[in-house]
């Protein structure tokens, strides 16, 4: 064997003693969290199945409108309730052998007998209707505190309107963080709508508190890229000349992400608090592990003018719909990369600052959990 | 929150054991892999008894630091079935065998109101509920109901931690809980959760469904191990197979009937799923129903027993009242004739 191979064989079979948890290629993901499992219109009167953290849910509205996560296992023989049906006001039907539980998960009916086993019951989760979405808290239920639901108000503001999608990424939801809280990447990713070489060139700042971290990027004086142009125009039609864009990025642990984004008039005060001259749009981005290795992307675009046109709802969330199959094309190769690569480690740059804050708060979380950050590898 | 009931036996060691009421001993396990524990979870362990060993469940009173330290307490029944006496001998340093918590009887978060309710040496279930319910400021009550104060576990330091959500019932003392008062405070949105002697607790199955209140809301867990009447000796037979034998006092007839070679079909082994049931084709004695698979209706018929906890007894009074403090040894054992599946 060659000093070469003997050193790479060597680093391969220790890379926990050299990688830092920091640097966990496949993120863990807290449990004592609240996540999206849904939008609104998504949970019906007929259960809809879902895997939120692993853990297989079936999602169902009782009578009265209220949104009811159970485990999707009847408590008999595991068939799925999410292949049942939905039964009087409260109740959902085991499509099997016909065992019916209510919204907390207690058995209320069993077949062939006069009884009911005190034993019946299928474990019932938390849920949360606020901002147009289902959370979900798949942790210990006694810290299940509402006001722990992050921030995603412009979904339900009268000051804002838009709409979006939800992406099935074929990543570890941590990539997903990662991708959002450095928006370089828009530079060589989507370089035909949003993406400009001022991006790269640019100063932006980072900053943490709590479970939250904001980076924040200004460009100034600079040609508006197609996806922006045709925005201030809606606002201002036949606009011409340089703008002012920003792109301020709000990390809430453990998933959301809402960027404030926008541009003006170059040199119209932006910077300093006087948007009137910009549009101003709010790209609100939520992921939800679904597996180690998969992740429910909710996202959606909010402006704050023209409010009342359908026609610019749909463009823009058919545009963004365009940049985020972009990045979810990358995503996919990027965890397969990993995935193919298993004695590789990840390597940090300057431009990583947000998502290593994201990793740090997730650590203690998990921390606090008592779990790891990192997830084996396969 | 736990689905999978598996056990997982492993070893652990008693590094405390001492009475915190009278009867009532305190046990403190550190298991091999310690897993924390929910409220209105057990664990199995083995016990000895004559020699042969015997499952038994034991509710956690409290679990600490991430489940290293496991507490149980143990009331030593005067007609214990010998699970109890077993486990009053174990001394700090003893090891035994048991399960990891496992959860049948699990707490919901979020009912608008609890009535959480204790009989005796059930308080061990209700306690770290109780504690649970506290630390989340959720509205609750707590009922504990007991023969005397000085036999009623924990009393003292329940009343300091609950204050005014703590209601007594000692029977000693002329204030035993009247259980159709207790339902008369219940409502709709209330959710109760008991552990008790089964008079009480089919007391209150039987006052809950009366006032129309809705069963899920009603929660509960057996063991199989407390009945209408003390456990004796007695016989079964078969005629079919033709086989005769005796139940021990501190053996169930499942137990009795697989060491006299019957092939029994069962499961829960704690009077729940019902597949243990057999036919009575004849009885000298009373059947004491210990199950909760059963009607009252059911029961009452009295063709039909499931024999992973019920039992057969005579008892002293011909009206079927409770045997007291009649020795078993005093009478003939009952006899039950019975056809398997």
């Amino acid at each position: 064997m060659t000093a070469i191979a003997e050193a790479r064989t060597s680093q391969g079979a220790t890379p926990a003693e050299s990688a830092g948890s920091t640097t966990a290629k496949v993120f863990n993901y807290p449990l004592n969290a609240w996540y999206v499992a849904a939008w609104d219109h998504e949970v019906t009167r007929k259960p809809m199945a879902r895997r939120i953290a692993n853990q297989p849910l079936a999602l169902f509205r009782t009578e009265d409108g209220r949104a009811a996560a159970l485990a999707d296992a009847c408590w008999h023989r595991l068939a799925p309730l999410s292949m049942g049906k939905t039964v009087g006001a409260d109740g959902i039907q085991c499509p099997y052998h016909g065992i019916v539980y209510n919204s907390a998960g207690r058995c209320v009916s069993m077949p062939a007998q006069e009884t009911i086993n005190p034993s019946a019951t299928v474990p019932s989760y938390p849920v949360i209707e606020r901002y147009r979405y289902v959370w979900v808290w798949l942790g210990d239920p006694t810290q299940a505190d509402p006001d722990l639901v992050p921030d995603m108000s412009q979904m339900s503001s009268d000051e804002w309107a838009g709409d979006g999608e939800t992406i099935h990424a074929a990543c570890n939801y941590q990539l997903i963080l990662d991708n959002l809280m450095d928006l370089t990447h828009e530079e060589f990713v989507h370089a035909s709508s949003i993406g400009q070489e001022e991006l790269s060139d640019s100063e932006f700042e980072t900053t943490h508190d709590g479970n939250r971290v904001t980076v924040s990027r200004w460009m100034f004086d600079i040609d508006a890229p197609p996806f922006w142009l045709k925005n201030m125009r809606d606002k201002f039609p036949g606009f011409e000349g340089k703008v002012d864009r920003w792109q301020i990025i709000h990390f809430e642990a453990p998933g959301t992400i809402r960027i404030d984004v926008g541009v003006a008039q170059a040199g119209t005060g932006a910077h300093d608090g006087d948007r009137s001259h910009g549009v101003n749009g709010y790209v609100m981005n939520t992921i939800t592990p679904e597996t180690d290795r998969t992740s429910h992307y909710f996202w959606a675009f909010m402006r704050n003018y023209r409010l009342d046109s359908q026609l610019i709802t749909t463009q823009l969330r058919d545009g963004v719909h365009g940049v985020f199959g972009e990045d979810e094309t990358m995503l996919k190769a990027q965890q397969d990369a990993i995935d193919a690569n298993p004695d590789h480690q990840f390597y940090s740059l300057n431009i990583d600052a947000g998502g290593m804050w994201v990793r740090r708060i997730l650590e203690k979380m998990l921390d606090a959990e008592g779990r790891p950050a990192a997830i084996t590898q396969k | 929150m736990a689905v999978d009931n598996t056990e997982v036996w492993q070893d652990a060691l008693v590094v405390e054991a001492h009475d915190v009421a009278a009867g009532i001993r305190r046990i403190v396990l550190e298991p091999e892999h310690p897993v924390g524990a929910e409220p209105g979870s057990h664990l199995d362990l083995t016990v000895q008894i004559d020699g042969e060993p015997a499952t038994r469940s034991y509710s956690i009173v409290e679990s600490r630091d991430a489940g290293r330290r496991l507490a149980i307490s143990v009331f030593r029944a005067p007609a214990s079935r010998g699970g109890s006496i077993h486990m009053h001998a174990l001394q700090a340093g003893d090891r035994l065998r048991i399960t990891q918590p496992m959860q049948n009887f699990p707490l919901r978060v979020g009912a608008p109101r609890y009535v959480l309710l204790a009989g005796g040496i059930g308080i061990t279930a209700i306690l770290h509920m109780a504690r649970v319910l506290k630390s989340i400021k959720a509205d609750y009550r707590l009922v504990y109901a007991g023969r005397s104060r000085n036999a009623m576990a924990y009393l003292s330091e329940l009343e300091a931690e609950h204050g005014d959500r703590l209601s007594v019932h000692v029977d000693d003392d002329g204030t035993a809980l009247a259980v159709p008062d207790l339902i008369a405070t219940v409502d709709a949105a209330t959710e109760l959760y008991m552990c008790g002697p089964i008079r009480l607790m089919d007391a209150v199955r039987r006052g809950w469904t009366d006032a129309g209140l809705e069963a899920p809301n009603l929660r509960y867990e057996t063991f199989g191990n407390s009945g209408w009447y003390d456990p004796e000796e007695f016989t079964v037979r078969i005629p079919r197979l033709d086989i005769e034998a005796t139940v021990g006092k501190g053996r169930s007839m499942l137990e009795a009937l697989e060491d006299a070679g019957v092939e029994m079909m069962f499961d829960c082994r704690k009077g729940e799923c019902g597949l243990c049931q057999v036919k009575i084709l004849e009885l000298d004695g009373a059947v004491d129903h210990r199950d909760v698979f059963y009607s009252k209706r059911q029961q009452d018929a009295g063709s039909q027993m499931c024999v992973c906890v019920s039992r057969v007894a005579r008892p002293a009074t011909a009206d079927g009242s409770e045997t007291g403090d009649v020795p078993a040894c005093a009478h003939r054992p009952a006899v039950v004739t019975l056809d398997v599946g």
